[in-house]
């Protein structure tokens, strides 16, 4: 494979933030799709609006629907219109437009991947260089294995002078024999350092800003460990139901959805160890061996560190709301979680014994995403207890992904009078008020650091195995010894039975 | 509100708006005070943004338009802004304060404030400046000074106070002597030029062409730049070309001025580069185009289009072809949000490319 691009540095690109991107030609197989027309083209357009997009760029659609190369612009002009996040610009949507093509086609049709070829060759000549290919897979799972054998069949796993990389959507895998499989699979036709494994969740801002509250203050590390951390808490919730994705969701459940990406994505951030620098594999070096650290659930105990549950009728926001099983399109006999709580360990000299409290689910009391680390109680406590006030609490330091994302740290402070009573306080930060600047879309990152070929924020191929590892004996121990699914009111905190994996002294946030 | 903001006699709030006149610098500290306090009196979830200090020093005939500019700055405005409005004669202060909630917070959000103080003095203030707008600056946030007409005494005496100067070399009509100033800030505090972020769309266009590995070898055979910009934008013309000498080792030389252009020859090592700055009429300030030629024939050039750059090349081989660059253009309000936002960022290339430009203009 080429690797023209570290032979000699280009002087120009010091100072600017956007760094240049190779001239390159995106391919989008599933270009008609949900994902695509709420987040890729959008995120597309506003690269284009920003200037983002590399010199030269062309960007090929594909899907079964059968449409001409202006159809496809037609419906890409609708999708943008209706869910940029800023207003086109029409004539940069214009420009964006007129470099927009479509292949129409079966993915298991070897026409179509002609097709494609020849389209490319015509943007090189046009380009008078050999492009870029970047191969974005934004289709349902069960076609990745299938696409990424035909690109491979087809020899368009390479192009002489230029870089080929593919992107491929979540799920990867529903267990781990079949990412496993599906991993053997893509690396059969491409080498890993091609392949880009997409959680959109680490190219939002504040997850990203894990790493920046980590490693660029000095203040938090020496307390990062096992001397001063009792516990942890990860907690995604959310306020909604299944809504329109209950065919999805069903086949999938909290565990899958959220916990075996993006939360553990965020443990994996929590619980890293300091990077050498900031590069791709130095930063995925040190999150797979956290991941690596975290002790596998056995699946005959899984009841003794995993809770699911599923939301019953309920009241959120004074409306009635239906359960999970009146919500349309759910199976009357289906037992999908869309509530989990674990209680994981991190076995590692900085994490031993400290316990990893993760929980996520659908209509729950509020949205919230947020990463709670409780300090340890001071070893001696000077002041009385029995003075009528809340008196001395742990430390909290709260690190909240969303909304209103921030850090909040709770301190104890003197109540103001004669008596020297105390209760804690809150030093707060919110990110809102310090940079005023709005945060690009996940997507947008993401798509131009696969196409300059940065992996820092894209999942590895050991790393996929890892999460797996976790998440697949949970999914074996309900298989095989089905405990009852607990239930909780939507709109409220989740079942009571996660109070059972707490241990004692420790307590869930409130939501 | 003004009930529970009118906490010290003679205070004046009325809609949440603070004056005084003939008043002083603390009574202003105290007023900005009492309105975030009011604020929270009132049990308004108000957080104020603590994100930069940007000290204004305007005439004050021409205050409305600056803080029109300054509102258009949209996401990007200051967090505590200070007008301070010179008006000819005058020898004591009046200053009116406010507190301004973002629109529309989403559902669940904080609303962040910006905080706004307009102080109005004479130019006997001027040299000492710093006394009055010393205690109105929130601490330890930086601090950002911008003169957009002139007062460069006021300036001055800011320095001290300030971590950032925010200067536009494209708005003084001698661009020589602009780019002059540029250099004697840059001395004492970090410059942002808004002429300097007008050619970041040009920058970045040019280190692109030249980014993939086979065109990179074509930047050390340079022979010909030429820079059309606005009749008022030499400064900007000669920044990026100062730009493209100081990161390629070019030894950057003086320019003849002829009709309005400037011509001249700039030493790369063994080669030279042929420079030529043409005026372009257009309706706003910048560049129009440029074109970038090597001694085997490449050239590269770009001009303003529609969604974006219009973008020519010309191989070795002579083959042709023509495409867009897309970008949206930011107009000038997003110019000086531009300006607001990058005075909490640094940019290493500046300084070399003014230093560069300033030879050129001499």
């Amino acid at each position: 494979m080429a690797t023209l691009e570290h032979e000699q540095p280009n002087p120009l690109v010091e100072g600017l933030e956007r760094l240049p991107v190779h001239p390159t030609m995106l391919v989008i197989f599933g270009a008609t799709g949900d994902l695509s027309n709420r987040k890729l083209l959008p995120a597309i357009y506003n690269l284009a609006h920003e200037g983002a997009l590399p010199e030269r760029f062309y960007l090929i659609g594909t899907s079964r629907s059968e449409m001409t190369h202006d159809e496809f612009r037609g419906r890409a002009r609708e999708a943008i219109t209706r869910y940029s996040r800023r207003r086109p610009d029409d004539r940069v949507l214009g420009a964006l437009l007129e470099v927009m093509h479509y292949v129409p086609g079966s993915f298991d049709d070897a026409s179509v991947y002609e097709r494609m070829a020849e389209l490319g060759a015509g943007f090189d000549e046009q380009a008078a260089l050999p492009l870029n290919r970047c191969y974005y897979l934004s289709t349902a799972p069960a076609f990745f294995p299938v696409i990424v054998g035909m690109l491979g069949g087809a020899g368009l796993d390479s192009h002489e002078g230029a870089e080929v990389r593919i992107v491929i959507e979540k799920p990867f895998g529903t267990t781990l024999e079949s990412a496993r499989a599906l991993n053997r699979e893509v690396l059969c036709a491409f080498e890993e350092s091609q392949v880009f494994r997409i959680d959109h969740y680490l190219g939002k801002e504040t997850v990203q800003n894990v790493l920046a509250f980590r490693f660029a203050n000095e203040m938090f590390e020496p307390v990062w460990n096992r001397n001063y951390i009792d516990y942890v808490q990860i907690t995604a919730a959310e306020d909604i139901g299944v809504g329109t994705r209950a065919g999805y969701y069903d086949t999938s459940g909290a565990l899958r959805d959220l916990v075996q990406n993006h939360m553990l994505q965020l443990l994996a951030l929590l619980c890293m160890e300091p990077p050498v620098a900031f590069e791709a594999d130095k930063i995925r070096n040190e999150k797979v061996k956290v991941v690596q650290s975290i002790r596998p659930p056995v699946p005959e105990r899984v009841s003794e560190v995993a809770v699911r549950g599923r939301y019953e009728p309920g009241v959120v926001g004074g409306e009635q709301v239906n359960g999970y099983l009146e919500e349309e399109a759910v199976p009357q006999d289906s037992r999908t979680e869309t509530y989990v709580a674990l209680r994981l360990a991190v076995d590692n000299w900085r994490w031993a014994d400290v316990p990893f409290y993760l929980r996520t689910g659908k209509r729950l009391a509020r949205k919230v995403t947020e990463i709670a680390v409780t300090l340890k109680p001071v070893p001696h406590l000077a002041f009385q207890q029995t003075d009528g006030s809340v008196g001395v609490q742990q430390n909290q330091l709260i690190l909240t992904v969303q909304p209103n994302e921030g850090v909040t740290l709770s301190i104890g402070a003197k109540i103001p009078g004669s008596r020297m009573r105390i209760r804690p306080v809150n030093m707060e930060f919110l990110y809102g008020t310090a940079f005023l600047s709005q945060s690009p879309e996940a997507y947008e990152r993401l798509i131009v650091d696969a196409m300059r070929g940065d992996a820092t924020l894209f999942t590895r191929d050991d790393e996929v195995d890892a999460l797996w590892g976790i998440v697949d004996p949970i999914l074996k121990g309900w298989q095989n010894a089905p405990e009852p699914v607990a239930r909780y009111a939507a709109g409220s905190q989740g079942p009571a039975e996660a109070d059972r994996l707490l241990a004692e002294g420790h307590r869930w946030r409130a939501i | 509100m003004a009930g529970d903001l009118a906490t010290r006699e003679g205070d004046a709030f009325l809609d949440g708006v603070w004056r005084e006149e003939g008043t002083t610098p603390p009574r202003i500290e105290a007023a900005m005070r009492d309105l975030l306090n009011g604020r929270h009196a009132t049990g308004e979830a108000t957080v104020p943004a603590r994100v930069l200090n940007l000290i204004a020093i305007v005439d004050r005939e021409w205050r409305g338009e600056v803080e029109n500019r300054l509102e258009r700055v949209g996401r990007y405005h200051p967090s505590r802004t200070i007008v301070c409005a010179v008006e000819e004669g005058r020898t004591t202060l009046d200053a009116w304060a406010a507190l301004t909630e973002e629109d529309d917070p989403a559902p669940g959000a904080i609303a962040v404030a910006h905080e706004q103080v307009e102080v109005t003095v004479g130019p006997v203030h001027l040299a000492h400046l710093d006394s009055i707008v010393d205690p109105l600056v929130v601490t330890d946030l930086p601090t950002v000074v911008w003169a957009p007409h002139g007062h460069e005494e006021g300036v001055d005496a800011l320095l001290a106070l300030a971590q950032v100067v925010l200067v536009d070399s494209g708005a003084e009509p001698d661009g020589a002597e602009a780019l002059a100033r540029a250099t004697q800030l840059a001395q004492s505090a970090y410059v942002v030029d808004l002429a300097w972020l007008r050619s970041t769309p040009w920058r970045e266009r040019v280190s692109s062409a030249f980014d993939p590995p086979r065109a990179r070898p074509a930047l050390r055979e340079i022979s010909a730049v030429t820079v059309k910009h606005h009749p008022d934008s030499g400064a900007a013309a000669l920044l990026f070309v100062g730009w493209l000498a100081s990161r390629l080792d070019w030894e950057p030389a003086g320019l003849a001025r002829q009709d309005g252009a400037q011509h001249g020859c700039l030493s790369a090592g063994k080669n030279a580069v042929a420079i030529h700055l043409e005026r372009h009429e257009m309706q706003v300030p910048g560049l129009y185009g440029l074109t970038i030629e090597t001694a085997s024939g490449v050239s590269l050039t770009l001009e303003r289009g529609q969604g974006g750059l219009r973008a020519h090349r010309r191989t070795r081989r002579g083959q042709e072809s023509e495409w867009t660059v897309m970008g949206a253009s930011r107009g000038e309000a997003g110019i000086l949000g531009e300006g607001v936002r990058q005075a909490l960022l640094r940019d290493p290339t500046y300084r070399p490319a003014l230093a560069a430009a300033g030879v050129m203009a001499a």
